[in-house]
């Protein structure tokens, strides 16, 4: 079985942990608290990892699994944090036939990351947005602010590098 | 209560206001299939093999019948054309993306689905095929493997972990066509707080989870001369077993189960029973002297392997109630491999034993720590009642026109009070039989307090001018309440036996399955007891402490209960688990 664990270390800090136990202390004993301390704990942490889940379940007696099955369900919460490079990937419909698909996929193979995560050194998270408004550049991507346009494959690498 | 009234496929019925029209139909003699329907546990109404035809006035029309309540006049047609034809498109819809191994499944036979699917005359399980999600099978826990490929997505087992045994290690995760049953984080199965008590293998309607099979390594040990193989069989599993060969619910098969077991070519055929008067022995001993002494009270008896994992993971601070006794299987394994081998000469070393059990926790438990009193595992290999009867069938031995056959002794030696262990409230009654007998000098038999399928049963007797409570309960979510109570400081109780599965071992984790459409109207925990409480009216001894062999083992080995020896090799120690171990 492979481990959705994150493999990102957690940087939590204790206010973050203080400021989401006041959360819970004030919802838990409300009907149907779990979507809003979940809001919450993504709010303080920026996504919801197996520490913050633990905590959440030891602090609400609500199983692990429960919160893990409602975390996959929408597509709000994360598991995994952003990067300091965050990588976009436009997937709309002119990129994608001039082959952004293929560069998505590249980049996953490169970073050794799905869509959604972080690489383990919190550098890079990778994910695919829709179009952003610049298809005469078709296939394009950003890196935060950067934006990189009429790409092939090839070019995955030197972006890269550029920020590693 | 308001009666109303209904037809259905013609026939007339009054039925009770909030009567389901699954519950009607019942009643007027017609069944309506269910996957995902487990009454009281999971009402979900969400795999619609249950569709039915129902006409409130404005004409008919589907509607999920396991949780559609009938209306006064309803009409309801369970089998039209129309209700057929949705039936099998909906099972046609399961099993485009089933992983459709039938004849390498170990549920051929008896899964829930195949069975429909031949029912409603499915021609082509292949006509809606088209992408498939492919799941590694999650072989991590000791007891069982889950293989998602062919489960059907009904949630049975997610419902019986989270309400019957207040556990919820597994749910569904993500949504739409990627959504599967499996625990946090994909952690696997043996990673998370889970207990082994294996009620999710006991309802699911299919293959997707199983007990892991050891039949093949205990053939082979039988089949190796240098082995002495003994076997033991727990109380439930004789009340159990007959069901494999097409015998109702609540059919003895003790006599015909020793016998296959003496085809099947074990060199001595024991009973977990005589293990069971040992534990009651220890067990009375231990209560009387921290009920005299001091000691921390309430007992919680300590049989049940996935009830004291429960304790472990989720009530770690009041794991100093449970006895140390160890549980039946592990003092006869301990005992066959230090007083019994001593005797007969044996080196411990060569002695395979099987235990065959109504309980898959008991494959967990053979690998606990500080359960090897002869420096050996006390127990090799646990089998499950389901997977002795797989044994037989492929031995060829027609089950049903065996001989009646009797245990060997000395340790197939046994009493009524070892044989009820198999039913929720069974060890108090033993237990009490001879903790009374030991202060006052009387014989009591029957104690119909702490029997019946009751969720929490109390009662107190006095005894020798003292008053005892004690509390029996059984199903995890149950025990939950009495454990809170004690943490809270609100249990005046002086003794309590838990069992992890509700109705206690006879409808333990590891016995046949039974289709849920014959569960959710038979209550299988009250005909499987009756067996074990049949054997102890017919029994002779019906005291622990009036066993010939107890009294033997005792005087040759032991000395006597508490002792330093008993202490050495029948007692155990816990251990404090997380509920989230991250």
């Amino acid at each position: 079985m492979n481990s959705a664990k994150s493999t990102v270390p957690f940087k939590g800090t204790p206010e973050q942990e203080a400021e989401l136990l006041k959360v819970i202390e004030e919802k838990k004993n409300d009907k149907g608290s779990l979507m809003p301390i979940l809001q919450k704990a993504q709010e303080i942490y920026g996504y919801l990892p197996i520490e913050v889940q633990a905590l959440i379940s030891d602090n609400t007696g609500i199983p692990l699994e429960k919160i893990y099955g409602v975390v996959t369900f929408y597509a709000q919460f994360s598991l995994y944090p952003k990067g300091e490079y965050t990588i976009s990937v436009c997937l709309g419909t002119a990129c994608y036939v001039k082959g952004s698909g293929d560069i998505y996929n590249k980049l996953q193979e490169k970073l050794g990351i799905g869509g959604g995560e972080c690489t383990p050194d919190g550098k890079f998270s990778l994910d695919a947005c829709r179009c952003i408004g610049a298809c005469g550049l078709a296939p394009v991507l950003t890196v935060n602010e950067d934006v990189y346009g009429r790409l092939t494959v090839d070019d995955v690498d030197k972006i890269i590098e550029k920020y590693a | 209560m308001e009666n109303i009234t209904v037809k259905i496929n013609g026939v007339e019925l009054e039925v009770p206001k909030g009567t389901t029209v699954l519950e009607a139909a019942h009643m007027a003699g017609f069944e309506i299939p269910t996957l995902c329907y487990m009454k009281e546990i999971n009402e979900i109404g969400a795999c619609r093999i249950c569709v039915t035809e129902v006409n409130e006035g404005r004409g008919f029309r589907l509607v999920a019948g396991c949780v559609y309540p009938c209306s006064n006049n309803m009409e309801i047609l369970t089998s039209s054309p129309k209700v057929i034809e949705s039936r099998k498109r909906t099972l046609e819809l399961i099993l485009s993306t089933h992983d459709r191994k039938c004849l390498s499944c170990v549920r051929s036979g008896n899964c829930e689905l195949q069975k429909l699917a031949k029912d409603y005359g499915v021609e082509d399980a292949t006509v809606y095929d088209g992408v498939k999600n492919e799941y590694e099978v999650d072989n991590s826990a000791p007891h069982m493997y889950r293989d998602n490929n062919k489960c059907i997505l009904c949630r049975r087992c997610v419902a019986v972990c989270a309400k019957t045994q207040g556990i919820g290690v597994i749910g569904a995760n993500e949504r739409g066509f990627k959504t599967y049953i499996g625990s946090a984080f994909d952690m696997g199965l043996g990673e998370t707080s889970c207990v082994s008590c294996g009620q999710c293998i006991a309802v699911c309607p299919v293959g997707a989870l199983s007990e892991k099979d050891y039949t093949k390594e205990v053939m082979a040990a039988i089949a190796d001369p240098e082995k002495t193989v003994l076997v033991q069989t727990a109380p439930a599993v004789r009340a159990g077993l007959g069901e494999c060969f097409g015998n109702p619910i609540g059919t003895n098969a003790e006599g015909k189960m020793a016998a296959a077991l003496r085809r099947l070519g074990f060199d001595k055929v024991f009973d977990t029973d005589f293990a069971a008067d040992l534990t009651i022995m220890e067990e009375a001993n231990e209560f009387l002297d921290r009920f005299t002494n001091g000691g921390t009270l309430p007992l919680i008896t300590s049989c049940s392997p996935g009830w004291v994992k429960f304790c472990e993971h989720y009530y770690p601070d009041l794991l100093d109630h449970i006895s140390t006794c160890k549980s039946p299987q592990q003092m006869f394994g301990a005992t066959a491999k230090t007083y019994w081998a001593q005797k007969m000469g044996i080196d411990p070393k060569n002695i395979v034993m099987v235990s065959i059990m109504p309980c898959t926790a008991k494959k967990f438990e053979i690998g606990r720590p500080d359960q090897s009193a002869a420096g050996v595992p006390d127990v090799d290999y646990a089998l499950t009642t389901r997977e002795l009867g797989r044994m037989i069938e492929r031995a060829g031995i027609l089950f049903n026109s065996l001989p009646d056959e009797k245990f060997d002794d000395p340790l197939g030696i046994s009493t009524g009070a070892g044989v009820i262990f198999g039913a929720t409230g069974g060890v108090m009654e033993a237990a009490l039989r001879t903790a009374v007998y030991t202060l006052t000098g009387e014989n009591v038999t029957d104690l119909p307090e702490v029997r019946g399928t009751k969720a929490i049963k109390e009662a107190t007797y006095n005894v020798a001018g003292n008053d005892v409570k004690v509390i029996v309960t059984s199903g995890l979510a149950n025990a939950r309440k009495v454990l809170d109570d004690i943490r809270a400081g609100k249990c005046d109780a002086q003794f309590i036996e838990i069992m992890a599965c509700p109705g206690g071992c006879v409808n333990g984790g590891g016995q046949p399955q039974v289709p849920m459409g014959v569960r959710n109207f038979v209550d299988i925990r009250e005909e499987r007891a009756k067996v074990l409480y049949n054997l102890d009216k017919s029994m002779p001894l019906r005291q622990s402490h009036e066993n010939p062999a107890i009294k033997k083992v005792y005087e040759e080995f032991f000395e006597k209960p508490g002792s330093h020896k008993a202490h050495e090799v029948l007692h155990t120690s816990y251990i404090k688990r997380k509920v989230n171990e991250i």
